[in-house]
C-alpha cells in the first residue's frame, strides 16, 4: 500500500515536471530557442559555481563533525606500534590528494561558470599544448614516486615476519563460521600441530594429541596480551575466508583454510591507558545506554575488538572478540589462571589417544596427591578419616583384572608402606546396585583381592594386609544416577594401624 | 537566423556527402531491407545496429532498476534496522522474517544475497551491457562511417546471449534457497560449498550459468567492435581521425576480449570443484560437522582469476565512460577536446596497466606481502594517466562557450565524481594504507563514486546527447536538468560519509552495526544515507519516465545536426534506415574536432581542407 501510494506520488510528480518542461517549451518558443539557452545557460553555471562553494563547505563542516570517531585522529589514534605509521601516510596522502582535490573541483564548477554560453563570446581554439601535457603529467609522477617509496617502505616493515632470535608472544586465531578460536601456545610456547581431519565437538581445532606440543595449549574465549610486547597472530581458517581484523591495532589478514597466514604488531596502549584517552572527549562522557543515564559511560565501557573483514556468509557480522591489552604482571596472571584445554575437557575420554598411559607429570603429581592423602589421614585423630579412596585404581568391566593404570596408584601405596614399615591396612571393595547382590559381592571381594595379591607380589609382609568385600552394601553416594554409581563403585584402604 | 544556418549547413553536408562519398551501391543491392522487412526482424531478431544498441539500453535500464530496488531495500535494513519491513512480505516473501511484536526484518541470507546481486547486476548487466553494448553498437557505424557492424549475424547473438544470461539471473532471483550470497567477487570457499551458504547452492549454478553467458555475449560483441572500428573505417578515417568515444570502445573491446576468457576459466574450475569433486580452490574444510576431502587447493588461485578480468573489468566500465564524456564536453564546450593525442594515449597507458594490478584487490589476502611491491607501484602510477585526462577535460572546458543542457552537464559531473572518486584510489592503491582500509566502507565510497557513479553519469551524458539520434527526439529539458541536480547532489551525500565510516574502520558487508561498539555510532549517518539513497532512485525513475515519454512525446528533432557537431552520426537523416547514409558513405577529410576553428563554429569532419589549411592535432 505505502509503496503503490508512493508510486502514485512519484508519478504526480513526474506530470508537475512535464507540464513544468512544457512552459518551458512554450517560453523558449516565444522568446526563440538561442535566447532560451542563453538564460538556461547562465542559470545552470550559476548553480554550478553554488554548488562547488555549498559541497566544499559541507566536506569540511562533516568531517569536523564526525572526527573524534574516526580513527588515526584524536581519541582513535593507532594502539600499535606500526599503526601510527599507516596513519601518517593517510595523513600525507589526504595533504596531497586534499590539494588537488580543492584545485580540480573548483577549476571544473569555476570555469563552467566563467565559461557560459554567452551572446557575443566566441571559443577559444586551443587543442593542445604539449608544455601543459608535459607539466601535467610530470607533478603527479614526482607526488607518486613519492607516496610510492614512503608507502612501500612502511608495507615492508610493517609485514616483515618476526626473526627468529626475537623476543614475542605468539597466538593462534582460527575463524570459522561464526566466531573466533583463540588459541594460546601454553608454557611450551609453541603450538601444537592440527589436522583438520581430527575435528570433533571436542576438538574443535583438531588438535593432533598425540603431539606433545598440544598438550599445554590453551583456549581462549577473548585476546588478552602484555603491553609493549611484540606479538605473532598466526591466522587460520576451519571452513571459508575470514579476515583477522583489529581496527584498534591497524592489524588486517585474511584466514584462508589450508593455507595459514601471519601478522606480527605490538601493542602499545594498555585498555586502561586507551580509556583514559576517549575520557578527555565529550562524545565519550555519554552513557552506552540512554535510558540509562547513571550507567557506565562510553569511555568506561570501552573495549578493543577482533572483527571479521571478509565476508564468510550470513554470521559475518557477528564475529566479535574483546581484545584486552594489559600490563606484564597482569598477563603473567591472567596466563597462570587458564588452564590447558587438553587437560581440561579432553584428557581420559574416549577421543584421548593417550587415556592408555600416563604422562611423567601426571605420575608425580598423582604420588604427590597420595602421599598427601595418607600423611593427612595419619595425622588426624578421627577414626572416619583413616579410610582413603583410591582415586586411580580401576577395573576392567565385570571384572577383578586391574587396568594398566591402575598399578601407578597402587606402586605409590607399596612406597608408602616401604617407608612406614609399621602400617597395616584394610583392603576393601565396593559396587554398585546393578546386577545380582551375590554376584556384586564375589567381585568386590574379588577385586580387593587383586589389589591384595599385587601389593603383596611388590613385597609388603601379607600379615601387613586384609582384603574384604563389601558388595553393594556400603554406598556413598546415590545408585539413581551413572556419577552416584560410578562413585560407590571403587576401592579403598583402612588404616588399621599406624604406630609409627 | 540560426535556423537558417544550420538548414544551409545540412544542404551543405548533403551536398559534400553527395560530391566527396563513397559509391558502395549498398542500396542498389536491396539486402538492407531485408533485415527490417518485418515487425520480428526489426524490433526482436534485429541485425541493424542501432536497433540493437537499444535492445541493449532498455534492457540495461530494466536492471538499473531491479539493481538499485535492490540497495534500497538493504539500505532500508541499514538505515532503519529497528522499523518493521513486514510490508515488503507481499515481494519477498520468507525473506522478511516477522517476529512475535509483527516487526519485520530482513533476513540476512537475504541481505547478503540483495548485496551480492546488486553488485552482480550493476557491474556487469548494466554498465558492462547496458553501456559498453549500447554505445558501442550504436556509435561505432555511425562514427566510423560504417553501413553496420562487420558481422549483424553475431551482433544479434551478442544482444541474445546477454538477454539468456538475464533470464538465468533473473530466474536465480526465485529459487527457494535463495540467489547467490556470498559477494559479488564469489570468493571460494564460500561460493563453493552449500553447506556454508544457502545462497550457494542452486543460486550459485545459476549465477555462474548466467556470467558464463554473458562472457559469451561480451565476446560475440567485442570481436565485432573490433573487426569494424579496424576493417570497416571510411574513407579517409585514420586511426588519428577517430572521436574519442570509438577510442575509448575499442580499447574496452580489446581489454574484453583478454580479461574475459581467464574469468570464464576461473568460473570453470569453480564449477568443476562444486560437481566434480575436484579441490582446485578448496583444501582442508570441516564444515556443516564434517571434515571434507578436498586437499591441496588454493582459494588465493581464483581471486588472481577473478582480479585478472575484475580489475580490467572496472576500465571496461569507465572507458566507454571517458570517451563520451570527452567527446560531450567538446561538442557543448564548442571546443575541440584539449589534447586528443594525450587523450589517446592515456587510454592506452590505462588499457595497457590494467592487466598488471589486479593483485591490489588481494594485498590483505594472504599472498605475499613482497610482490605487493609491484603491484603497489603499478597502481599508483594509473593516477598519472587519470590525472592527465582531468586536466584535459578541465582544460577542454577553459575558454569555452559552454552550451548547459542535461548532456554537458553530466559531463561535468562525470568529471567531479571521477575526481573524487579517483583521488580515494590513491589511498587504498597504497598497500600500507590498505592494511586499514580494506573491506571498510572506504572501498564501498572509493568505488561506488569511481566507477558506478561516474560511469553512470558517463552513460547519462551518452543518453542524453545521442537521444536525438536514436529517437529523432529530444528528451525533456527540464525533467533532465533535475535529474542532473538531485543525482549530483544525492549521489555525493549517500557516498561521501562512507568515506568517514571507512575511516572508522566500519568493515563493507555488515548487515548490522550493533555488534560491535566501535561500528555502532553511526546511525545517524546510516539514516542519512538511506534516505538519500531513496530520493536518488526516484529520480531515476524520473529519467526512465522522461526516456519513455521522450521516445513518443518529446520534442521532435527539426534538423540534423541539433548540437553542431562534426562527426559522422550527424551527417545521415534524422531517423537513418538500415545501412544509416542513404545513398554514398560519406569520406573523411579531417580530425573529429574542429571547433571554433578559424571563427567557424564547428567544421564537419566531411568538410575538405581548405588549401592553406593545416589539420591539427597531428
Amino acid at each position: 500500500m505505502t509503496f503503490l501510494l508512493a508510486v502514485l506520488c512519484l508519478l504526480l510528480i513526474a506530470v508537475i515536471v512535464i507540464q513544468i518542461g512544457r512552459v518551458t517549451e512554450l517560453a523558449s518558443k516565444i522568446r526563440g530557442d538561442e535566447e532560451m539557452q542563453l538564460i538556461i545557460n547562465k542559470r545552470q553555471a550559476n548553480f554550478s559555481l553554488i554548488f562547488v562553494i555549498l559541497f566544499l563547505i559541507g566536506c569540511v563542516a562533516s568531517a569536523m563533525m564526525y572526527k573524534n570517531w574516526m580513527l588515526g585522529y584524536g581519541p582513535h589514534k593507532a594502539a600499535s606500534a606500526h599503526g601510527s605509521g599507516l596513519d601518517s601516510m593517510f595523513d600525507i596522502t589526504l595533504f596531497f590528494t586534499g590539494i588537488v582535490f580543492i584545485v580540480t573541483q573548483v577549476a571544473l564548477f569555476y570555469f563552467a561558470w566563467k565559461y557560459k554560453g554567452e551572446k557575443n563570446r566566441k571559443a577559444l581554439f586551443m587543442p593542445h599544448d604539449n608544455r601543459l601535457e608535459i607539466i601535467w603529467t610530470a607533478i603527479p609522477a614526482i607526488v607518486m614516486a613519492f607516496l610510492v617509496i614512503k608507502g612501500l617502505d612502511t608495507w615492508n616493515q610493517v609485514m616483515a615476519d618476526v626473526k627468529p632470535d626475537e623476543d614475542f608472544i605468539e597466538i593462534e586465531a582460527t575463524g570459522y563460521q561464526f566466531a573466533w578460536a583463540i588459541r594460546y601456545p601454553g608454557p611450551d610456547n609453541q603450538l601444537g600441530t592440527r589436522n583438520y581431519k581430527l575435528i570433533t565437538g571436542l576438538n574443535p581445532l583438531g588438535q593432533d594429541w598425540t603431539d606433545a606440543k598440544n598438550l599445554d595449549d590453551i583456549h581462549a574465549d577473548k585476546i588478552v596480551l602484555p603491553v609493549n610486547k611484540k606479538v605473532r597472530v598466526r591466522i587460520t581458517s576451519r571452513d571459508v575466508l575470514h579476515n583477522f581484523y583489529l581496527p584498534h591495532f591497524r592489524v588486517k589478514m585474511d584466514a584462508v583454510p589450508g593455507m595459514p597466514t601471519y601478522f606480527v604488531f605490538t601493542p602499545t596502549k594498555t585498555t586502561a591507558e586507551y580509556r583514559e584517552g576517549l575520557q578527555a572527549y565529550e562524545q565519550y562522557q555519554q552513557p552506552v545506554d540512554p535510558n540509562d543515564p547513571t550507567g557506565p559511560k562510553m569511555w568506561e565501557a570501552f573495549n578493543y575488538e577482533l572483527a571479521c573483514a571478509e565476508l564468510c556468509g550470513n554470521g559475518h557480522f557477528s564475529m566479535r572478540r574483546i581484545v584486552e591489552i594489559v600490563s606484564q604482571e597482569e598477563y603473567d596472571a591472567w596466563l597462570a589462571q587458564q588452564k590447558s584445554y587438553y587437560l581440561g575437557s579432553v584428557r581420559g575420554s574416549d577421543e584421548d589417544p593417550n587415556k592408555d598411559k600416563l604422562f611423567d607429570f601426571e605420575i608425580k603429581q598423582r604420588k604427590q596427591e597420595f602421599t598427601d592423602a595418607v600423611e593427612k589421614a595419619i595425622s588426624s585423630d578421627s577414626i572416619a578419616d583413616k579410610t582413603l579412596k583410591f582415586n586411580y585404581v580401576n577395573f576392567e568391566t565385570g571384572s577383578a583384572t586391574l587396568t594398566a593404570l591402575s598399578k601407578y596408584e597402587l606402586d605409590n601405596l607399596v612406597e608408602v608402606m616401604n617407608k612406614y614399615p609399621n602400617m597395616s591396612i584394610e583392603i576393601a571393595g565396593h559396587t554398585d546396585n546393578t546386577g545380582d547382590v551375590v554376584q556384586n559381592q564375589i567381585l568386590s571381594e574379588d577385586r580387593a583381592q587383586a589389589v591384595y595379591d599385587y601389593v603383596v607380589e611388590k613385597g609388603i609382609a601379607a600379615p601387613r594386609l586384609r582384603a574384604v568385600g563389601y558388595g553393594q552394601d556400603r554406598p556413598i553416594d546415590t545408585n539413581d544416577t551413572d556419577a552416584g554409581r560410578a562413585n560407590n563403585r571403587r576401592t579403598e584402604f583402612k588404616i588399621l594401624n599406624q604406630s609409627l | 537566423m540560426a535556423n537558417d544556418m544550420m538548414t544551409k549547413t545540412m544542404h551543405e553536408e548533403e551536398a559534400l556527402i553527395q560530391e566527396l562519398g563513397y559509391e558502395d551501391h549498398f542500396h542498389e543491392h536491396h539486402h538492407g531491407d531485408k533485415y527490417q522487412s518485418n515487425f520480428i526482424t526489426t524490433y526482436i531478431f534485429s541485425q541493424d545496429h542501432k536497433m540493437i544498441a537499444k535492445q541493449f539500453l532498455i534492457t540495461g535500464m530494466f536492471w538499473a532498476l531491479i539493481g538499485a530496488a535492490m540497495s534500497i531495500v538493504f539500505r532500508l535494513q541499514l538505515g532503519f534496522p529497528e522499523e518493521s519491513l513486514a510490508w515488503l512480505k507481499p515481494v519477498l516473501g520468507k525473506w522478511i522474517q516477522i517476529n512475535d511484536a509483527g516487526i519485520g526484518t530482513l533476513s540476512p541470507d537475504f541481505y547478503y544475497a540483495l548485496v551480492t546481486m546488486h553488485g552482480t547486476i550493476i557491474v556487469f548487466f548494466v554498465l558492462t551491457a547496458g553501456l559498453s553494448g549500447t554505445f558501442a553498437n550504436f556509435l561505432i557505424p555511425l562514427q566510423v562511417g560504417a553501413r553496420d557492424m562487420a558481422s549483424p549475424l553475431l551482433n544479434m547473438f551478442s544482444y541474445w546471449f546477454f538477454f539468456l544470461a538475464s533470464v538465468v539471473m533473473f530466474a536465480s532471483l526465485f529459487v527457494s534457497t535463495g540467489p547467490f550470497s556470498g559477494g559479488w567477487t564469489a570468493y571460494p570457499p564460500l561460493s563453493a560449498l552449500p553447506q556454508a551458504s544457502s545462497g550457494s547452492g542452486a543460486g550459485m549454478t545459476l549465477w555462474l550459468v548466467a556470467l558464463t553467458l554473458f562472457v559469451v555475449s561480451t565476446l560475440l560483441g567485442g570481436i565485432n567492435y573490433i573487426t569494424t572500428i579496424l576493417n570497416l573505417r571510411t574513407k579517409g578515417m585514420s586511426m588519428w581521425r577517430l572521436p574519442l568515444p570509438i577510442w575509448a570502445l575499442f580499447i574496452t573491446a580489446v581489454l574484453g576480449l583478454l580479461s574475459f576468457p581467464v574469468l570464464v576459466s576461473g568460473f570453470l574450475l569453480l564449477m568443476f570443484d562444486r560437481s566434480l569433486g575436484t579441490s582446485f580452490y578448496l583444501s582442508e574444510i570441516y564444515t556443516g560437522g564434517q571434515a571434507l576431502d578436498f586437499a591441496g587447493g588454493s582459494p588465493i588461485l581464483y581471486q588472481h582469476l577473478f582480479w585478472f578480468l575484475g580489475h580490467p573489468e572496472v576500465y571496461i566500465i569507465i572507458l566507454p565512460a571517458m570517451g563520451i564524456v570527452s567527446e560531450v564536453l567538446s561538442v557543448h564546450a564548442r571546443k575541440p577536446v584539449f589534447g586528443y593525442k594525450a587523450m589517446v594515449y592515456s587510454i592506452l597507458a590505462i588499457a595497457f596497466l590494467s592487466f598488471i594490478v589486479w593483485a591490489h584487490h588481494m594485498f590483505m589476502s594472504g599472498v605475499n606481502p613482497f610482490i605487493s611491491n609491484f603491484f603497489v607501484i603499478f597502481t599508483l602510477i594509473f593516477a598519472v594517466p587519470s590525472a592527465v585526462k582531468v586536466f584535459n577535460w578541465i582544460a577542454t572546458l577553459y575558454g569555452g562557450n559552454i552550451r548547459f543542457n542535461s548532456a554537458s552537464l553530466f559531463g561535468i559531473g562525470f568529471v567531479s565524481m571521477f575526481i573524487s572518486g579517483g583521488l580515494t584510489g590513491i589511498f587504498l592503491g597504497n598497500s600500507a594504507i590498505d592494511i586499514q582500509m580494506h573491506d571498510t566502507y572506504f572501498v564501498v565510497a572509493h568505488f561506488h563514486i569511481v566507477m558506478g557513479i561516474a560511469a553512470f553519469f558517463g552513460m547519462f551524458a551518452g543518453i542524453y546527447h545521442w537521444f536525438p539520434k536514436m529517437y529523432g527526439r529530444f528528451m525533456d529539458e527540464t525533467m533532465g536538468k533535475i535529474h542532473f541536480w538531485v543525482t549530483l547532489v544525492g549521489a555525493y551525500a549517500i557516498f561521501w560519509p562512507m568515506h568517514y565510516l571507512g575511516m572508522a574502520g566500519v568493515p563493507r558487508r555488515y548487515y548490522s552495526f550493533e555488534t560491535f561498539d566501535a561500528f555502532k555510532h553511526f546511525a545517524g549517518m546510516n539514516k542519512f544515507i538511506t534516505v538519500a539513497a531513496i530520493i536518488v532512485f526516484a529520480v531515476q525513475v524520473l529519467f526512465v519516465i522522461n526516456f519513455f515519454y521522450s521516445i513518443w512525446k518529446g520534442k521532435k528533432l527539426t534538423v540534423m545536426n541539433p548540437w553542431g557537431a562534426s562527426t559522422l552520426e550527424w551527417t545521415t537523416p534524422i531517423r537513418p534506415g538500415h545501412g544509416n547514409w542513404p545513398g554514398k558513405i560519406p569520406t573523411v577529410q579531417r580530425w573529429a574536432y574542429d571547433y571554433g576553428k578559424d571563427g567557424n563554429d564547428f567544421i564537419s569532419q566531411i568538410t575538405p581542407l581548405r588549401d592553406d589549411e593545416k589539420e591539427d592535432s597531428h
